[in-house]
Order: structure tokens, then sequence, then C-alpha cells
């Protein structure tokens, strides 16, 4: 093979920032669960599934706009986390007990979803599905850019909510040290309560994404979980920026690595990156 | 007049007699114990949504046995567990329908790995296993299994030549092919043979690649197509995978001027309108002259009926759905011939016989019990699947479309 034109490489940066992007959405709310609230949520992806099919039917039947279905699914999927996240106080689920929890809450939703839309493939047809431009030489596809700019805006405006808001500095004090956070009149179920919702809710926003991009098969969520979990470990636990600058650098590393070796190479990049980012930091994640 | 009427009536009254007579034992309600198949279908899990078609062209066939006389005069009962798309699991299955249900007789599951773990099974208890959807013939040692997708015993090394003498036929040889393909087993080796027909016919391979099954990111794969610029496109895809790189290759403005697909996901992609004139394999489509095989109009009407009623997206019958629909007219047909459930006797009549299907004759006596490779070429014109070679099984007046 001859060496790759800088077109083929370019082309193929960009493709791999847009699925970063996407491991970096589907991440951000797994990481903040996982390390403000000490809930590994496996249901998380199976979530992300349940909101991109509602997206789907919303538009099929509906004639629902997908990014106008957000106004429904966002609010629905924050009142869902909520009540799970009561349901996990209720029983006091620990941070293990909450990996095999959600991991039956995954199984009994794809079932969920299989009951109502079947097995078969489904695909949202929308006026963003074709919708692309050229930029120079690079083609830029409308659902993917749109993946992007949400997955940019949620990262930095939790960031920023979480570093400079009274509610984010009390999230990272129960986080950190909850005894002490409530002695100083910090509501830690309120708070576990509402981030909970949170998370869900960003679950939902990738769901949407997921449905513009993607053909929906209930078992693909399976698919989504390795590379997202190496995602959010390398990006650092309830860290909001961490999963998204970790997704690109995946992306990008996979899509790179299909441009210029064999693609069949490309799934072992994002784990060869986790092992190397825990050899070099360990404490890092 | 009277008189005439009267004598008139007695003969027709009897003639009429002797037709009920007739009907009613053609037609009989079968009685007594019944016959009770068993098998397993990927009807949860990633396989799910094909074998969803499995247990439509079942529950079809089963009904339709018990609507004439079942088999042997009794009625037809299918017992059919879910394999959860899991090969370890259908092999406890198939244990368990052998050693407590304690059916009669075995009907295959879905898929190579499912099937190959239902064969050890199956061979362990010398049972006949009759299957539809066995990818790779080499693999199919046991000698009383018998595989009614009718890919023939090295469709690697058939296949490839139909679908370029398919090309060729119609004055469009490519001189430069790029070959892209997935890791899944089934299709990889399909993909092996086409480099080596390529090789073989003096044509150029301007680009080989391979990915492994569940990637998610065709963009890179597409731009290094794109950056290849071949003539024609082989796609060694299963499932989503060719809809995936149609989707990546159409987001970079890039149409391949031929393009193949092994086994395709066949609703999604004719209904994708980037994959105008996609070319796939099949064995049989909703047109003459398969609908003139044995039982296939009958079948298709059902079938689709059925499928549109279980909510699946796309209704016409096609490899899958031909293929299962083979293997109960093939394991009635043995039942039917030798009035026997005896494993060994099924399984020596089969082994020497033709069965007509709706696919056209299956025959079990080459390698591995497989025979002729009955694969065509099939493409998308106007959003719907048309068989376009050999010309013996093609759509009345269906040719190569490249525009």
């Amino acid at each position: 093979m001859g060496a790759p034109s800088f077109s083929l490489l370019a082309q193929s940066v960009l493709s791999g920032v847009f699925i970063g992007a996407l491991y970096g959405l589907l991440g951000l709310g797994l990481s903040l669960s996982w390390g403000l609230l000490r809930q590994i949520n496996l249901a998380h992806f199976a979530l992300a599934f349940l909101a991109a099919y509602l997206c789907y039917q919303l538009s099929a039947t509906g004639k629902i706009d997908p990014l106008l279905s957000l106004a429904l699914i966002v609010p629905a999927f924050f009142a869902l986390g909520v009540a799970m996240q009561w349901v996990f106080a209720r029983f006091d689920i620990t941070p293990f007990n909450s990996l095999l929890v959600t991991f039956g809450l995954t199984v009994i939703i794809e079932a969920l979803i299989q009951l109502i839309w079947t097995a078969d493939f489904r695909r949202l047809e929308s006026g963003y599905g074709d919708a692309k431009f050229k930029l120079g030489f690079l083609y830029v596809p409308a659902p993917e850019l749109l993946t992007l700019v949400l997955a940019l805006a949620l990262s930095f405006a939790i960031w920023a909510a979480l570093r400079h808001t009274d509610v984010g500095k009390a999230l990272r004090a129960a986080a950190e040290d909850g005894p002490i956070a409530t002695a100083f009149g910090v509501n830690r179920q309120a708070l576990a309560l509402m981030l909970s919702g949170v998370c869900t809710a960003l679950a939902g926003v990738a769901g949407v994404c997921i449905a513009l991009s993607y053909t929906l098969a209930p078992a693909q969520m399976y698919g989504w979980i390795g590379v997202v979990f190496a995602a959010v470990m390398m990006g650092g636990l309830g860290r909001p920026l961490g999963p998204l600058f970790a997704g690109i650098v995946i992306g990008v590393s996979e899509a790179v690595t299909m441009a210029l070796t064999s693609p069949s190479w490309a799934p072992l990049v994002s784990f060869s990156l986790l092992i190397l980012v825990l050899l070099v930091r360990p404490r890092k994640a | 007049m009277k008189l005439s009427i009267r004598r008139a009536s007695a003969p027709i009254a009897a003639l009429f007699g002797a037709l009920a007579l007739a009907v009613g034992t053609a037609c009989a309600a079968p009685s007594g114990q019944p016959v009770r198949i068993g098998s397993t279908l990927a009807l949860t899990g990633p396989l799910a949504s094909t074998g969803i078609v499995h247990q439509i062209v079942g529950d079809i066939y089963v009904e339709q046995l018990n609507k004439k006389n079942g088999l042997l005069g009794r009625p037809v009962e299918w017992i059919v567990k879910d394999d959860q798309s899991k090969p370890d699991l259908a092999r406890t299955l198939y244990e368990q329908l052998i050693t407590v249900d304690k059916v009669d007789l075995l009907m295959g599951p879905y898929a190579t790995g499912a099937i190959l773990s239902a064969m050890g099974v199956a061979q362990r208890y010398n049972k006949v296993l009759v299957h539809h959807t066995f990818g790779i013939p080499s693999l199919a040692k046991y000698d009383a299994q018998f595989p009614t997708w009718s890919l023939g015993p090295d469709p690697a090394a058939t296949f490839p030549n139909t679908l370029f003498d398919a090309l060729a036929a119609a004055g469009k040889t490519p001189k430069t092919v790029a070959i892209v393909t997935s890791k899944f087993p089934s299709v990889h080796f399909m993909s092996l043979g086409a480099r080596e027909a390529v090789k073989k016919r003096g044509m150029q391979e301007v680009v080989f690649l391979e990915w492994e099954f569940g990637n998610r990111d065709f963009g890179a794969i597409a731009a290094r197509v794109k950056d290849a610029n071949p003539d024609f496109v082989w796609v060694g895809a299963i499932g989503l995978e060719g809809n995936q790189l149609l989707d990546a290759m159409k987001k970079i403005d890039y149409t391949p001027p031929l393009h193949f697909y092994m086994y395709p996901a066949p609703g999604p992609m004719a209904q994708a309108t980037e994959a105008k004139n996609a070319l796939a394999a099949t064995i049989f489509e909703e047109h003459p002259p398969y609908l003139s095989n044995p039982g296939a109009a009958e079948f298709v009407k059902l079938f689709n009926e059925r499928a549109a009623k279980a909510g699946i997206p796309y209704t016409q019958v096609e490899t899958q759905a031909a293929a299962s629909y083979s293997a109960w007219q093939v394991l009635d047909a043995a039942v039917t011939a030798t009035k026997s459930l005896d494993d060994k006797v099924l399984a020596d009549w089969l082994r020497k016989n033709k069965v007509d299907t709706i696919q056209g004759k299956l025959r079990f006596d080459g390698p591995s019990n497989y025979g002729d490779d009955l694969m065509a070429v099939k493409q998308v014109q106007n959003g719907r699947w048309v068989t376009i070679w050999p010309k013996s099984v093609a759509a009345p007046g269906a040719t190569l479309m490249t525009k």
C-alpha cells in the first residue's frame, strides 16, 4: 500500500473526532454517576438506546423533529433517573451491587425494546440524515457535527457548573467526603436525586444522537460498552471533560489506525490506550 | 323429465360421494400422538431480527402440515426454544430437546455457530439434523446433517465466479477491485475466495481491508475505498455492516461504480437510497421463475401476511425465509417418502434422493452432504431486490443495471 493521501488522513481524523464525541457524550453521564454517585450504571447504554427508539418513534409516528423530541425525552429521562436513584437509595445499593442491578435493568430494557419495536432494524428518516456540507476538501455530515456540538456544549456546561456553582461544589464535596459535606449542611440525598436525573437525561441526549446517525437494533447497545468504559476510565471518574477528550483521542486513534493499517486493528486501540494510561498514571482513573 | 333427473342424480351423487371421500381422506384431520419436532432459534439477542423470520416460517409450515394430514397421519407439534443467539445455550437446549422433551425429529437453529453446536448434539444421539443457515460447508462433518441453504460444498470458489460471470455477461468486467470485509467467519472466507477469483481472472486488487465484526466507525474505510477509486467494490458484509459502509461512503460523496454485499440485511439495504444498484447473493426472490417452484407462491403470500402482522419492516421472502421453508420441505419429504421417523432411515433416504423445494431441487450427495451451489446474484432495482444472474433464475427481463 502506498502512502495515504492527505485528504484520506484528514477525512479519517474528522470521522474519528465525530465518533469520539459520541463516545464522550455516552461516557459523560456514566462518568458522573460513577465518580460522584459511586454507581457503575451499566443501564446507561440501555437508557440511551431507549431514548434512541423513542426519538425514532416520535419522528416516525408523531412527525416530531428529532431535535424537538429532546424537549420530551430530556425531562422524561430526568424523572426516570430521579426515580432510579430513589430506589437505589431506598435499598442502599453498594457500588458493586449497582453494577449487578443495572446489568439486570439493561436486560429488562433490551427485552422491553424488543417487545415494542421487535429485534429488526429501525432507521430514523429525517432531514438531518442526508445533510452535509463541504469544508475545503472535507465532508462534514450534519448529524455527527450536531453530536460534536452537543457533546462539547454539555461537557463544558457541566464542567462549569461543577466548578463554579454552589450546587456543583456541594456535589464534589459530597463525593469527596459525604459525612463532612452533610455536616456542612449539604443535602446529599437531594443532590444525588438531581445528579442521577441529569445523568439519565444525558443518556437521553446521547440516544437522540445515536438515532440521528445509526440504524437501531436492540442488541447493539452492548457494542458500545467496552469502548465507552475505556473513555470514562481514561478521562477520569466524575470529570465532565475527561470522557470527551479521551473519547476523541480514542476515536481519532481508531480512525487513523484504520486509515494507515488494517481496520481490524482498530478495536485494540482503545484498550491499549487505557492500559497505557493506567500504567503511566495509575491514580488517574 | 322428472325421471331423467332421478336417473341422473344417482351417478352424480355417487360421484360427489366418492369425491368427498377422496378429499376427506387426503385432508383428514391428523390424529393420534403428535410428531414432535424440536429446535431452537435466536428469538432474542443480536441475531433475533433474523430469528423471527425462521419462527414465522416454521409456524407457517407446521400449520400447513396440520391442515393437510400432518406427518404420517399424526399432528405435528413444533417445540421451539430461545437460544438467545448463543451457540453454547443452543447446545444445552438441543440436549434437552432430545433427552427431556424426547422429540421425534430435529430442525436446525439459526446461524452457523448455533448449528455447529446442534450438530454436535445430533451426532451424539445419532439424530438427523436438517438445517437452513450454515455458512461454512467445510465445517459440517456429521454425516446425518443436511443443509438446505444451497451454497454448494465450496462456495468461496464457486460463488465469486458466478458474480464475476454476471459482470462479464453485462460487459462490465472490472479492471480494478477493492475487497473490504468483515472478519465474521462465514463472510470472511467468501471474501478470501473473491481475492483468489480476482487474481485468477487477471483483475487488479487495489485495496484489501478487514474489520472486526461489530465495528462502529466506517468513515476511514469508506475514505480508503474512495481513495483507491476501484471499478468494483466487493463488501464482505453481514447484516447491517453493508448499510453502515454505504452510509459512510455517502457522507463523503462517494458512490462506487459497481458494488456487491455478501449477506446484507435485505430490508434496510433495499430501502436505502445509497444502495441503488447494489448487488448481493440470493437463493430465492419473489418473482418468476422462483414462484413456480413447489409451494412457493402460497408460501410467499402467507409469509408476507404474517411478517407484516409481526411488525417486521421487510416482509418479502428472500434467502433466509426460503432456506428455512426448504428445510421443512426436506424433512417433510423424507418422512413422507419413507413413512418413518427413524433417523437412520431418513438419513439414508436423503443421501440418495433429491428434494423439490421452493429454491429448486436440492441434493445431499456431495462433500459434507452439500449439493449444487444454487446461489444467484440479485440487485437493488427501484427499491426492491431482483435476481439478475444466472439467466435461468433471473426475473423476467432483468439485467445488470449500472446507472
